[in-house]
């Protein structure tokens, strides 16, 4: 009897154990099925076997053979003989490198991340949907879909994405499926739109219009209107000042009285990465060397892996293009044919606005709007969640848009419960997806003024050069035609008149071309300068590198495809151009004979006065081993933060505000800080530290956070030496989508800081590299930081860091025929029936 | 032949062929069933069960270690935390794996099935 007992529990136990094993526990994965090499992780190494250099591959749905080249960099050059082969070609290969990567991403635009992951990112897909990505997704798709040209693209992509997991048996899974213990589900158009919903989130998803509202509640308008204005002190907008406007515009709508909103310390979270940004620029053939033109792009994103770009070919008769994709959207988004290339870099106009609401009662089922009680529409939102029941969520619609945040919530006044709506550019239907085939087809300046009317968000500057010599540059997007400063803070949801009242004509968007001084370009800074009759925006990334850009573009004579390599690679700081003389002078002890409010002298030898000699040497180029750079970036920090901290830090103030930006303070700190001669008389009380009895000059504060900046470094790195290098203190990492410890590059030695050209940072820079000299003979140059392949346990995985650490570029292989000989061909597949 | 041996041979060449068109827990059945049949004894039939069902995870791991898959290897055994030690990411597997069948086994001597 007792070996019966015996072996039951043996049996108990190892059956516990093998249900243990074979499934996922919270976060740990099913342990055996990962680590089982019959069907684990162990299946996804790849041999050069796996990548024969001939074969046919059979796939259902082709109408023609399609012909595919491959590069030593695993670039596929597809060949097909009609539209419909091409995207189909493009889903399957795109697909067979990155399958997870761009289903994972849909997840994240869609909000449907916990159905594989669990309730830990519940609050995150109730976020997406609350914001209304699936909602503007549904409305661009039947844009889309109404379109014939479109329809087939977006139709026959994902046909050829659905080839592909059609062929997969679940030992075939990419790994971090098998890691993540899920399936990939049937790709759909709707997952594109969804794409393009979560760039237009990232780069336009920026909000400051409660914080402003919050200011100006606090501060009153002047001092809105003296620290936060419309347009900065120092500005090299992208179209240059006084080009002539080729169009009448439309009146403007009147600004109704300005609308006091409540106070509220209701801010969007997560909002994306500030530092998010791109440089762009062409040089028009009088200034290059062959007489025609060039044109670079570095678009700046979060750096991860896999990359978020996939290079490719795609021919077809009526076109032959090269660039960039996104995984899971069709047609090329960055790049050139033989008689044009194109680029883009994020606009920071402000598309996205907040309207106070008054509900009727606490039903919240009828809203004040225009003179009476309107409706809300209430969509229930139902979200999976692994291993728990179906969650439903009621997001209520205005006729403005979806309610973000009615959780956490305490109602300002308990009678009137106030929330606020959503209007975004991203909820409104286009046909994006258009734009980009027909610029993958353009030949001309006419053929990309055409392209560019389908194309609403994320609005992008468009930059442009063709091999006719044309240059151009378009901020281009669908913009509210808004009385100025409409929607810089929050808006009042119950006034008719505060409601966006039409949009900008695609005609009339700001627009640069072939300009006199013989080049464009773009970083992100003001669209126009203020003789554009518009307004867009008033919030834009610091002018630092779009100047340095003009600078240096300014001085190019017979420029070169590597003349604007070096200048993506860039790395002079014109912030610390532009501060440090003026800190360094206001800090150091004048000569004798100085007026008595010098600085105290430092110490000999004291860890501030090396820092300070370090300082002075310095050239402002954030090169890898600049340790001055390390200094600058913490002083000047240290000293932004004591400077605003007081004035518009929640510490201080119990409210969420933001500080001016960098322009108007580096404004303040130069002008309006008093100077050393009179002893700071009359500087501007925003000096002060108002959180201290004594009252504070400019000097006070540039000693107490040198000190600072200086402690923290001697307790980071020790005593002032190589290890402050500024490639050390920055630390770039470029981490797995899934943050899988690992899976990325950590601590990598690169060179450029968010505020020069080469805009690399902790996280963040640029996400492909791209040079095209147009020609006869069109040539090209390219590096992302990664590789084509999204398989981790691929060389092709990150194969082309290294090039883009060090700033090169590789030649880009760009056939005119499927036969043509090129000494980096490695494979030639055929897809058929 | 020793029973052990028989038992293990067994174990291992039937878990090998069985796991390329099944699950892999169907080394529990499968070593339950054979140290039933074979009527080894408990402590033989654990050690037979856990070595037969390792090797017939190591054997293959070990080989996909050598062939396209230690990057990978080495990457999750860094993630898990191995530090990023792939060998030690195939033995593993084959442990826990060779548990369970070494569990299964014992349970089969235990019962001592008579046919």
């Amino acid at each position: 009897m007792l070996r019966y007992v015996k072996a039951g529990l043996a049996l108990l136990v190892a059956i516990v154990l093998a249900w243990v094993l074979n499934t996922k526990q919270g976060d740990v994965p099913p342990v055996a099925r990962l680590l089982s090499p019959y069907r684990g992780f162990w299946r996804n190494g790849e041999t050069a076997a796996d990548f024969p250099a001939r074969q046919t591959l059979h796939l259902p749905g082709l109408r023609q053979p399609v012909r595919v080249r491959f590069d030593d960099r695993r670039v596929p050059h597809v060949f097909a003989q009609n539209d419909h082969d091409l995207y189909y070609a493009q889903g399957y290969l795109t697909a067979r490198d990155r399958l997870w990567q761009m289903e994972f991403m849909t997840r994240v635009a869609a909000g449907r991340i916990s159905e594989v992951v669990g309730p830990r990112t519940l609050e995150y897909d109730r976020f997406q949907r609350r914001m209304g990505l699936p909602y503007g997704a549904e409305n661009s798709l039947r844009e889309m879909l109404k379109n014939d040209t479109t329809r087939l693209v977006l139709e026959s992509y994902s046909a050829g994405v659905n080839a592909y997991i059609g062929q997969l048996s679940p030992a075939e899974y990419p790994f971090e499926y098998k890691l993540l213990d899920y399936a990939p589900e049937p790709w759909q158009p709707l997952k594109c739109a969804l794409l393009l919903k979560l760039m237009a989130w990232d780069l336009s998803g920026r909000s400051d219009d409660l914080r402003l509202s919050n200011i100006r509640r606090k501060y009153g308008p002047e001092v809105v209107n003296d620290l936060f204005p419309d347009y900065p002190w120092r500005e090299d907008p992208i179209v240059p000042v006084g080009t002539p406007l080729d169009f009448k515009p439309l009146p403007v709508p009147a600004a109704p009285a300005p609308f006091a909103a409540a106070l509220s310390d209701k801010v969007p979270q997560r909002e994306p990465d500030a530092e998010l940004g791109s440089n762009n620029f062409a040089v028009a053939g009088s200034r290059s060397a062959s007489g025609l033109p060039l044109l670079a792009n570095d678009p700046h994103l979060q750096l991860n892996l896999p990359s978020i770009w996939y290079q490719i070919q795609l021919s077809a008769p009526g076109q032959n293009v090269y660039g960039v994709t996104i995984p899971g959207a069709p047609a090329v988004i960055i790049g050139f044919n033989e008689s044009v290339a194109w680029g883009v870099t994020n606009v920071g106009g402000d598309v996205l606005d907040w309207y106070q609401l008054k509900f009727k009662d606490a039903a919240r089922r009828e809203y004040w709007h225009d003179g009476r009680w309107k409706p809300v529409r209430r969509v229930v939102e139902r979200l999976a969640v692994r291993g728990l029941p179906d969650r439903l969520d009621t997001v209520l619609y205005t006729h403005h848009g979806p309610i973000v945040y009615d959780h956490d919530e305490k109602p300002f006044n308990p009678q009137t419960p106030t929330q606020h709506a959503l209007r975004w550019t991203a909820h409104e239907g286009a046909d994006e997806v258009l734009a980009f085939v027909k610029l993958n087809h353009a030949r001309n300046y006419r053929d990309y003024d055409q392209a560019l009317r389908t194309y609403a968000s994320p609005a992008q500057n468009f930059i442009f050069a063709s091999n006719q010599n044309d240059i151009a540059i378009r901020p281009n997007g669908r913009y509210p035609l808004k009385y100025p400063n409409q929607g810089k803070f929050i808006l009042d949801g119950s006034d008719a008149r505060q409601d966006w009242q039409g949009w900008i004509p695609m005609s009339q968007t700001p627009r640069a071309k072939n300009p006199a001084r013989g080049f464009l370009s773009s970083a992100n800074q003001h669209s126009a300068g203020p003789d554009y009759p518009y307004y867009i925006g008033w919030d834009y990334a610091p002018w630092d590198r779009g100047h340095r850009i003009n600078q240096q573009l300014a001085r190019l004579k017979k420029a070169t495809a590597d003349s604007l390599r070096v200048l993506q690679n860039d790395n002079l700081g014109i912030n610390a151009q532009t501060m440090l003389p003026w800190m360094l002078a206001t800090i150091t002890p004048a000569t004798p004979g100085a007026p008595k409010c010098a600085a105290p002298p430092l110490r000999p030898n004291s860890p501030k006065a090396r820092a300070v000699q370090a300082l002075a040497r310095w050239n402002y180029h954030y090169t890898t081993d600049a340790v001055a750079a390390t200094i600058f970036e913490l002083w000047y920090q240290e000293l932004v933060k004591r400077l605003w901290d007081d004035d518009f830090g929640k510490a201080t103030t119990g409210l969420e505000m933001r500080p001016p930006s960098q322009d108007r303070t580096n404004r303040l700190l130069l002008t309006q800080s008093g100077s050393q001669a009179d002893c700071f008389q009359g500087a501007s009380p925003w000096i002060d530290d108002r959180r201290t009895p004594q009252k504070e000059t400019v000097q006070d504060l540039l000693a107490a956070s040198l000190h600072s900046a200086v402690d923290s470094l001697t307790r980071k790195f020790g005593p002032l030496g190589p290890k402050w290098a500024w490639a050390n203190q920055k630390s770039t990492d470029i981490n797995h989508l899934a943050q899988l410890t690992g899976f990325g590059h950590q601590d990598i030695v690169c060179a450029g800081s968010r505020g020069t050209v080469n805009a690399t940072s902790a996280r963040n820079g640029p996400s492909w590299r791209m040079v095209v000299a147009l020609g006869p003979q069109v040539k090209a140059y390219g590096i992302f930081p990664g590789g084509q392949s999204g398989n981790p346990a691929s060389r092709y995985y990150d194969d082309m860091l290294e090039s883009w650490r060090t700033g090169q570029l590789d030649e880009l292989v760009f056939l005119r025929a499927a036969d043509e000989n090129h000494p980096r061909l490695q494979a030639a597949w055929r897809l058929e029936q | 032949m020793k029973p052990f041996l028989l038992l293990f041979l067994l174990i291992f060449l039937l878990s090998t062929l069985a796991q390329l068109w099944l699950p892999w827990w169907v080394v529990l059945p499968l070593c339950l069933g054979l140290a039933a049949w074979r009527r080894a004894a408990a402590g033989a039939a654990f050690l037979a069960g856990l070595l037969g069902v390792a090797l017939s995870w190591w054997l293959p791991a070990a080989w996909l270690n050598t062939h396209g898959a230690q990057l990978l290897a080495t990457r999750l055994a860094t993630l898990l935390p191995l530090g990023g030690n792939s060998w030690l990411l195939v033995l593993l597997g084959g442990l826990l794996a060779g548990l369970v069948g070494g569990l299964a086994a014992l349970s089969g001597a235990w019962l001592k099935v008579r046919w």
